[in-house]
């Protein structure tokens, strides 16, 4: 297996031929990437999908020279621009990197230094790099910024880091990068910390850059839809194994590898997702033959678990598979009939009316300064939830989904307005001072599954506790309780004597549902509880959320800003901008017409995702201070005027429980919706 | 290694067999130089100190005149005697007893004192945050020797007196630190799931909070031993601290600096005890904060 040329002619910029790379640890050497071959062409780009720990960012790194101390490349070789990276110096190296190589990563600040203005940072790339005077380095900064297209490069320049928001930082990093014209830029996760729109702003971003620029591109994601939108060709990744390689529109067409296929079943809105069930294997233990085999079902024993398995060519497809020829062709899952609910609930568990609340953001400092800041975390916001539904609340970041949930569960108080939990109005009372049978009822599944588990306790002491102080659980039938607790969120019982950090993201979020669920509460907040996980763990933790809402009969009241997975959940929407609820209802009068503007451009951006395009470019929430007009006036494709930005938009009852604010009468938005309902049915059906 | 479970960490896969987390530590600690070298001090003068009755040949006050004549080193005197003829071995074994009981006392007494005051001061905040942190500034505002030899002066020395005066002086910059992680560890989800099951603030503070703290007060607690070593030095060459009586390494150098220059050994035998046992307890928190770091 050599490196073949990606194109006809074209040489490649970079080239891995059979590279094997492990890191020593103190015991023994782990191979991380048992061997890999992957060619990049002049000017084109090569999407590298894996799960985490799938050794994505090793080869990143390994296509920089950089392994840091630990790692090696053990045998093989990868080639920059037909010279072997092995024997270059490390002052060679340097100047490679940066020059004719740069890699933008997952989070922007990590490459600006945040105590220089953005101009600084980018001009020194062409006055240190390229021995450019000041005058020009400017010159050259200011049309590169236009480039990754912010309307003002001149004002860009003067701010710092902190005075951009996340999609800026990014694109001023996107900017340097390619402030020297690299032959090849690594994009490692560069959209995954972003909001929707901001993602599909970004994507189009590089989309548009690869065509203008020469520079051969590696996109690394573990988002199959973020990596179709802006490759020619895609890599998928398991296990530091090359299973599958194609052309991106060969492999959504019709993907071949049993994994690659089970990703395509993880991919939300399609189906009841379908999860892959187990772990990939560690470094260390890796299993003979076919690393993906303990999870494959197609599986044989024997021609699957003995020998290494070789890629196997077929046109421009590679594919890791021994049983290949007897695949059957892959379909797309049925999407399963969504289950009408029986009767619309009546009893409201959750009633939150006007709820108000404000933050002040820095104090002045000696009288100095520019004073206080008041941030509208909340504006007026009213929606409710009736017994065992699922009420989700979408936005994007900044949109005051989590104050929301905070006030709700009285971990901080709201300032005005009014939240009733089964009636009882409980917005001025701090969990420490409610009543316990309420206190019981509100729970929380937290974002992030790394700070969700004390770090000292062991998952069974942390289910014990929450079994004595929200079930009264006794003593001596704690340990079969706790039992019982593990037994529901699927995970062996042997896990109570482990420490958190032992378990796995998606394991954490697991101990940290059956801990919420100790003491059956009526209403569970769950904030983001996916967003952090690989995408084969969230489906497995959005499944067992929903069946165990069923089971119990509980309400849901779940947070997300993915769109899709809110579709496949929720009974009830509140879609959320800048502290305001712009539109609220059931969930399928929500998704159809007419829409909010705002909902419009949420759901474009998700839609453009699988197709390629999108719509909704701009800017996400900034701290949202003003108190009149609609917040989302200067987005907005299709603002009125004046009127938008100068006053409150009306509440229009779209349906008996289907409510939207926007100046545009309901007739306009249902026009509105309709056709751009259409026009994506073209673009569907174009080739 | 094929056997290995999936889910552990890749560090942790080839490790021998280490049982529990601080075996662990204790395992990586041995395997840090710095460390390892640190522990040795430590240990050394901890053994010493607690056979001080078996290493030491005569008792610690006992005078031999017949030394005096010549107190270089010798077969009977090994490090030789001091200007009153007492054996040095011995007064160096007991004054290791002295130091090593009073420091670890003082240095646990300033520990409770100023993490209650820091979690207070960090997770319940307002006033008691506002109250606690202004008086430890008034406190942390006066030069540390100049506030022991206010308390001792006042309640005469003793060894009770020297604990005291330390946790007074240390607990006010271990509450800052202990602040510091509260203010940081009260953010994380798992004390909001706390407060949401109805745990008391002070389940909160002792239980969810502090233990996440231990890594950066262990190390702390380490270079604090250090500076109360050598706090406790400077006392006993001061003469506040202690009895006269009572063998002590700063005493020592008190008694016997004024013959530097005709009997050295005198005086830096003492002076080079301290200094190792500092050392010994700052490579200690070095090689700590190392391990920390790789977890």
């Amino acid at each position: 297996m050599t490196s073949e040329p990606s194109r006809a002619g074209a040489p490649s910029v970079l080239v891995f031929d059979e590279a094997r790379i492990s890191y020593r640890t103190r015991a023994d050497e782990l191979n991380v990437v048992p061997g890999f071959s992957l060619s990049i062409g002049r000017g084109e780009a090569v999407g590298l999908v894996g799960e985490s720990g799938s050794g994505k960012s090793t080869l990143a790194f390994a296509a920089m020279g950089y392994l840091g101390h630990a790692g090696r490349l053990v045998s093989g070789r990868i080639l920059f621009e037909g010279e072997d990276m092995a024997g270059l110096s490390a002052g060679e190296l340097r100047a490679l990197r940066g020059l004719r190589m740069a890699m933008v990563y997952q989070d922007p600040m990590s490459s600006l230094n945040p105590v220089m203005k953005a101009g600084a940072q980018l001009m020194e790339v062409p006055m240190r790099r390229l021995g450019l005077g000041r005058d020009e380095a400017r010159e050259r900064a200011l049309a590169m910024l236009a480039e990754v297209e912010f309307a003002d490069p001149a004002s860009i320049l003067e701010r710092y880091p902190h005075q951009l928001s996340g999609g800026q930082q990014q694109r001023v990093v996107i900017a340097m990068a390619l402030m020297s014209e690299p032959a090849l830029l690594i994009l490692d996760e560069p959209t995954t910390g972003l909001d929707v729109t901001v993602e599909a702003a970004v994507l189009d971003l590089i989309g548009a850059l690869r065509h203008c620029h020469d520079s051969a591109i590696l996109f690394i994601s573990h988002n199959l839809g973020t990596v179709a939108r802006v490759s020619d060709r895609i890599a998928v990744l398991y296990a530091g194994e090359l299973v599958e390689e194609a052309p991106a529109g060969e492999l959504f067409e019709a993907p071949r590898h049993p994994y690659t296929r089970a990703l395509f079943n993880c991919l939300p809105g399609l189906a009841r997702h379908a999860a892959i069930e187990g772990d990939p294997p560690s470094p260390g233990a890796r299993p003979e033959g076919c690393a993906f085999a303990p999870r494959c079902a197609f599986a044989k024993p024997g021609p699957c678990t003995s020998e290494p398995i070789a890629l196997r060519a077929s046109g421009e497809r590679r594919v890791r598979c021994v049983r290949l020829p007897e695949l059957a062709p892959w379909t797309l899952p049925v999407p399963a009939a969504t289950t009408a609910r029986a009767e619309p609930p009546t009893d409201r568990i959750l009633d939150v009316s006007k709820l108000t609340k404000a933050y002040r953001v820095g104090s002045p400092l000696f009288g100095l300064g520019e004073g206080s800041r008041r941030v509208q975390a909340l504006d007026g916001v009213s929606l409710w939830a009736g017994r065992g539904e699922t009420l989700a609340i979408v936005g994007e970041s900044g949109s005051g989904k989590s104050t929301l949930a905070g006030i709700v569960a009285g971990l901080e108080l709201g300032a005005e307005g009014v939240v009733r939990l089964n009636g009882v109005p409980v917005q001025h009372l701090k969990v420490e001072h409610r009543p316990e049978a309420l206190r019981r009822g509100v729970q929380i599944v937290f974002q992030n599954p790394d700070g969700t588990l004390n770090p000292s306790h062991r998952v069974g002491y942390a289910l014990a506790r929450a079994l004595r102080r929200l079930a009264g659980v006794e003593r001596r039938r704690l340990p079969a309780e706790v039992a019982r607790l593990l037994d529901l969120v699927r995970l062996p019982r042997a896990y109570a004597a482990r420490k958190p950090r032992q378990l796995s993201g998606g394991e954490k979020q697991r101990v940290a549902i059956a801990r919420a669920l100790a003491g059956a509460p009526d209403l569970l907040i769950a904030d983001e509880p996916v967003s952090a996980l690989d995408l084969s763990v969230q489906a497995a933790i959005v499944n067992l959320l929903s069946e165990l809402q069923e089971a119990r009969g509980m309400t849901l009241l779940f947070i997300s800003h993915d769109l899709a997975l809110v579709r496949y959940l929720a009974d009830r929407v509140a879609v959320m901008y800048r502290g305001r609820v712009m539109e609220f209802g059931p969930a399928d009068e929500v998704f159809s017409p007419p829409f909010h503007p705002y909902t419009l451009t949420l759901l474009s951006s998700v839609t453009a995702r699988a197709e390629g395009q999108s719509e909704g470019a701009g800017e996400g929430p900034e701290g949202a201070t003003l108190a009149v007009g609609c917040p989302f006036h200067h987005r907005c494709p299709y603002k009125l005027g004046s009127i938008c930005r100068d006053e409150t938009p009306p509440s229009r009852e779209a349906g008996a429980e289907h409510r939207i604010a926007c100046h545009i009468p309901l007739g306009e938005l249902a026009a509105i919706g309709a056709s751009s309902e259409e026009h994506g049915e073209e673009n569907r059906d174009a080739p | 290694m094929s056997t290995g479970s999936p889910i552990l960490p890749p560090g942790a896969a080839g490790e021998p067999l280490p049982r529990t987390a601080e075996l662990a530590t204790l395992w990586r600690l041995l395997r840090s130089p710095v460390g390892a070298l640190g522990l040795a001090l430590v240990a050394f003068w901890v053994a010493v100190a607690l056979f001080a009755p078996l290493i030491a040949p005569f008792e610690p006050n006992a005078n031999d005149y017949l030394a005096l004549a010549d107190p270089t080193p010798s077969g009977v005197h090994w490090l030789g005697t001091d200007n009153l003829g007492r054996d040095i071995v011995s007064r160096l074994a007991w004054g290791a007893r002295t130091v090593l009981v009073i420091v670890p006392i003082a240095v646990a007494a300033a520990y409770a004192i100023g993490c209650l005051m820091g979690l207070l001061a960090g997770y319940i905040g307002g006033w008691a945050d506002t109250l606690l942190m202004r008086l430890s500034d008034v406190i942390l505002s006066f030069p540390v020797i100049i506030l022991y030899m206010i308390v001792l002066a006042h309640f005469g020395p003793s060894a009770i007196n020297v604990i005291l005066a330390v946790a007074f002086t240390a607990a006010p910059s271990v509450a800052r630190i202990v602040r510091g992680l509260t203010l940081d560890l009260s953010n994380r989800p798992y004390v909001a799931a706390a407060r949401l099951r109805g745990e008391s603030p002070w389940y909160v503070m002792f239980v969810e909070i502090l233990p996440n703290a231990r890594g950066p007060l262990i190390v702390d607690g380490c270079l604090r031993m250090g500076y109360t070593t050598i706090a406790i030095g400077v006392l006993g060459f001061l003469g506040l601290g202690l009895p006269p009586d009572d063998p002590n390494w700063g005493g020592m150098v008190k008694d016997t600096y004024a013959l530097m220059s005709v009997y050295p050994h005198m005086s830096l035998i003492p002076c080079g005890a301290i200094t190792s046992l500092v050392i010994g307890f700052n490579l200690l928190a070095d090689g700590l904060r190392e391990v920390a770091g790789d977890e």
